[in-house]
């Protein structure tokens, strides 16, 4: 993959394991011989807020972040927070979300009504949907749920198969190693060609 | 070599290890934390959580003066609390190489104020080194060991959240051996700055910044990158990136010695190009440095405050908006909060039923100011919490509603116990609620004092947190477990009752650290009344669902219980684990 530089903006909630899914993508376009620049944020945002993660990669790559019009793909694992980065995705950029809602702590004690009609603001948007989480039990473990989007994803992306399975394999913990690569497959199957997110 | 991709902060840590150092010390704070966790796992290296920034800048002072290359870390506002050691090792120079790294957080992903701590350059007169990228974060980490030798200086590497937290690929380079220590030489001259001594230190040290001017003219650190000559732009760090993103075509002069200043070769750079403008975050440090040095570059309307991007800059500069999807309004904020199990929960719960007012500290237990916990008035610095109760109560407050300090177990041991000291010798009848969760959570599980390990993974002596409060003066210590509902509301109402100074140890470990998870728990929805009393906890597993009913997240609970405490209806209940029971 040659040419301008790509962006893959993955969006959810603290604890939902952005950060390994950004970095094992990251790990990917390096292995692919690219340059790679990724941004993260750490502290308030991992206590259950909204956590966003940039990947940038390309023939050389400047800024590890990215503004709002720029985002080729957007990966989002919660829906509100699809909603939220939405102004980042690009006109004709691709959409990926993972077809679950986490209320938010206001929303949660009743102090804020839940939003209404996020869903179809996505449908019009163009979103493509996924259900990690039941994929990621089908895989063996509801935690790999972020490979599942990563599969997802890599259906958009020119890296060949025998290079995200290596990453995968060296970057997740020992002894997750089978279920990931299965959360990844499913991933890869339910939004590619043919694949039920699509129909 | 393989091309590794590194953050800006795993990459000091590199640069450290490459320049030979032998010692490194920090406090922890995002964004900087991470570089002294992965020094500490280097080879042959000795590395070590200090009690705060002041004492960790003291031990590598003294590590350096002794013969080791030493590496310092902290966040932003460490350096205020290192201020002190700093001004005089700028005087006193060094032995070995002494390196600082501090990491700034503009936007306040993490923080509670934006510094830029460029400024210390000036005003202690230490050489500041500004990275833009892993690459550099690695290399200016390097040559920052040379240049505190080679001018006799502690040397700043300043970085800044999208420094310490992006990754970059980095080629590593050859690693430098870690040199044996020499004997050491008494310099009182050098060491022992009385005013006979400091004087003679400050004109060494004003020809030291002098020098070091000089050799900024030269600087491969700095770099100029002529291209297209109708736009010139000084710029530094993360910023560069920007510039490069959004003006691919634009000269720039690329500070990386961001103090001192080469005067020269900046006003040779502002001949050469049409406009000359400066591109920087935080504070307009190099804008008004420029001025200074009797410069003109033309205000180009930057925002004050908060972080730039690629985009800010290019509309600054004249480019035009891009096409953006329309927000989505009505949205409801997200912000962070204690995590299912949290200790911290039974500790306001018992506040909040006691109507206190609540001077606050920083850490994870700040998330009590916000809904529905409610329980905190105020925060402000570390340690902060128990000075500002002491006064709160000076002010005539109390007599309605108790006074009541809340203090984590790290930030006790940082700045906390000398605030404890004054209360008890100046006779305070506050309340001290110290949340002892036997770690440092909220930067991501440092090891402290009270945690009986260090940084390098030895087991080790615990402060006796209750020895120590009594041995400043307190009578009235007690510790209760804060899963302990009852127990914690009974030691509250008890201690802020009496009208002498007491302190709490609400004791319990972080619920991230507890590796066993307990069953999660499920609301029996025949039993359930909807009162909403478990709902008040805060906790992110429990909502309201059908019918103003609580529902239990089977993903999220951990089985810490509180919430069957306070349910009068006995309505929660054990259940089996998330995919057994279809629960995601
Ligand atoms: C001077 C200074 N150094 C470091 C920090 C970063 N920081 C914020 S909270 C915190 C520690 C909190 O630990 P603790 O008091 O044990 O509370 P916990 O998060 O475990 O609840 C640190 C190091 C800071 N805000 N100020």
């Amino acid at each position: 993959m040659t040419g301008p530089t790509v962006t893959v903006m993955l969006a959810g909630v603290g604890g939902q394991g952005t950060i390994l899914a950004a970095d094992v993508l990251a790990r990917t376009a390096v292995a692919a011989g690219l340059d790679v620049k990724l941004s993260e944020v750490h502290g308030m945002a991992q206590r259950g807020g909204s956590v966003d993660t940039v990947v940038r990669f390309g023939e050389s790559v400047a800024s590890p972040i990215t503004d709002p019009g720029f985002a080729d793909h957007l990966v989002a694992f919660e829906m509100i927070e699809a909603a939220r980065q939405l102004p980042f995705v690009k006109p004709g950029g691709r959409l990926l979300v993972n077809s679950r809602v986490i209320d938010p702590l206001p929303v949660l004690i009743g102090d804020l009504e839940p939003p209404t009609g996020v869903e179809d603001v996505l449908v019009a948007e163009g979103a493509i949907f996924i259900d990690a989480e039941e994929l990621a039990c089908e895989a063996g473990s509801p935690k790999s749920a972020n490979i599942v989007l990563l599969g997802a994803l890599s259906t958009g992306l020119e890296f060949p198969l025998e290079l995200w399975i290596e990453v995968i394999a060296g970057r997740v913990p020992q002894g997750t190693v089978e279920f990931n690569l299965r959360a990844f497959e499913l991933g890869r199957d339910a939004c590619g060609e043919g694949g039920a997110c699509l129909v | 070599m393989v091309p590794m991709l590194l953050s800006g902060n795993e990459a000091v840590a590199r640069g450290a290890w490459a320049a030979g150092a032998l010692v490194g010390v920090g406090y922890p704070g995002t964004p900087s934390t991470q570089a002294l966790e992965v020094f500490a796992q280097m080879d042959g290296v000795y590395a070590e959580w200090a009690p705060n920034e002041k004492v960790a800048l003291e031990v590598a002072a003294g590590a350096s003066m002794g013969g080791a290359r030493s590496l310092v870390t902290m966040k932003h506002v460490g350096m205020n609390v290192a201020a002190d050691p700093l001004f005089t090792l700028a005087y006193t120079g060094v032995g070995a190489g002494l390196v600082i790294f501090v990491a700034d957080d503009p936007g306040m992903h993490s923080s509670q104020n934006e510094q830029d701590s460029r400024n210390w350059g000036p005003f202690a007169r230490v050489p500041v080194l500004e990275p833009s990228d892993s690459s550099e974060a690695l290399e200016f980490t390097r040559a920052g060991f040379d240049l505190s030798e080679r001018f006799d200086i502690p040397v700043i590497v300043r970085s800044t959240t999208r420094i310490s937290h992006s990754k970059g690929v980095v080629e590593l380079t050859r690693d430098q051996a870690r040199k044996p220590v020499g004997a050491y030489v008494k310099d009182i001259g050098k060491w022992v700055m009385m005013p006979a001594m400091a004087r003679v230190r400050r004109a060494s040290l004003d020809e030291r910044v002098r020098q070091m001017a000089s050799y900024a003219e030269e600087s491969p650190l700095n770099r100029i990158e002529l291209r297209d000559r109708s736009l010139g732009i000084v710029t530094s760090g993360v910023c560069y990136q920007y510039v490069r993103e959004a003006l691919p075509g634009a000269s720039v002069f690329k500070m990386g010695l961001s103090f001192p200043l080469p005067a020269g070769a900046l006003a040779e750079f502002e001949r050469s190009v049409e406009r000359l403008v400066v591109v920087e975050e935080a504070d307009n440090y190099l804008e008004s440095s420029l001025r200074a040095l009797g410069l003109s570059p033309e205000p180009i309307g930057l925002p004050e405050a908060g972080e730039l991007s690629p985009g800010l800059v290019a509309r600054a500069l004249g480019g035009d908006p891009p096409k953006t999807r329309d927000a989505v309004p009505g949205l409801p904020p997200r912000p962070p909060l204690m995590c299912p199990g949290c200790p911290h929960r039974g500790a306001y719960d018992a506040l909040r039923k006691v109507k206190a007012i609540v001077m606050g500290d920083i850490g994870c237990y700040t998330l009590g100011a916000l809904a529905p916990l409610s329980s905190m008035d105020s925060c402000v610095c570390m340690g902060a919490s128990v000075g500002m109760a002491h006064g709160m109560r000076l002010a005539g407050q109390g007599s309605e509603r108790p006074v009541v300090a809340v203090i984590g177990d790290s930030t006790f041991t940082h700045s906390g116990v000398t605030g404890l000291m004054d209360l008890a010798y100046n006779g305070s009848d506050a309340l001290v609620c110290i949340l002892d969760n036997r770690i440092t959570a909220m930067t991501g599980h440092q090891q402290n004092p009270v945690s009986g390990m260090t940084l390098q993974g030895r087991p080790t002596t615990e402060v006796d947190l209750e020895a120590l409060c009594r041995s400043v003066g307190v009578k009235r210590v007690r510790t209760v477990d804060p899963h302990d509902l009852a127990a914690a509301e009974k030691a509250v109402r008890e201690e802020v009752a009496s009208d002498a100074l007491s302190v709490i140890i609400f004791r319990a470990p972080c619920a991230l650290l507890i590796k066993e998870m307990d069953q999660p728990y499920a609301v029996d929805e025949d039993l359930c009344t909807a009162c909403r009393l478990c709902i008040r906890l805060g906790c992110p597993a429990i909502s309201k669902g059908e019918g103003g009913k609580a529902h239990i997240d089977v993903m999220l609970c951990v089985g810490c219980a509180d919430c069957v405490q306070v349910c009068k209806f006995s309505a929660i209940e054990l259940t089996g684990p998330a995919c057994d029971i279809g629960g995601v």
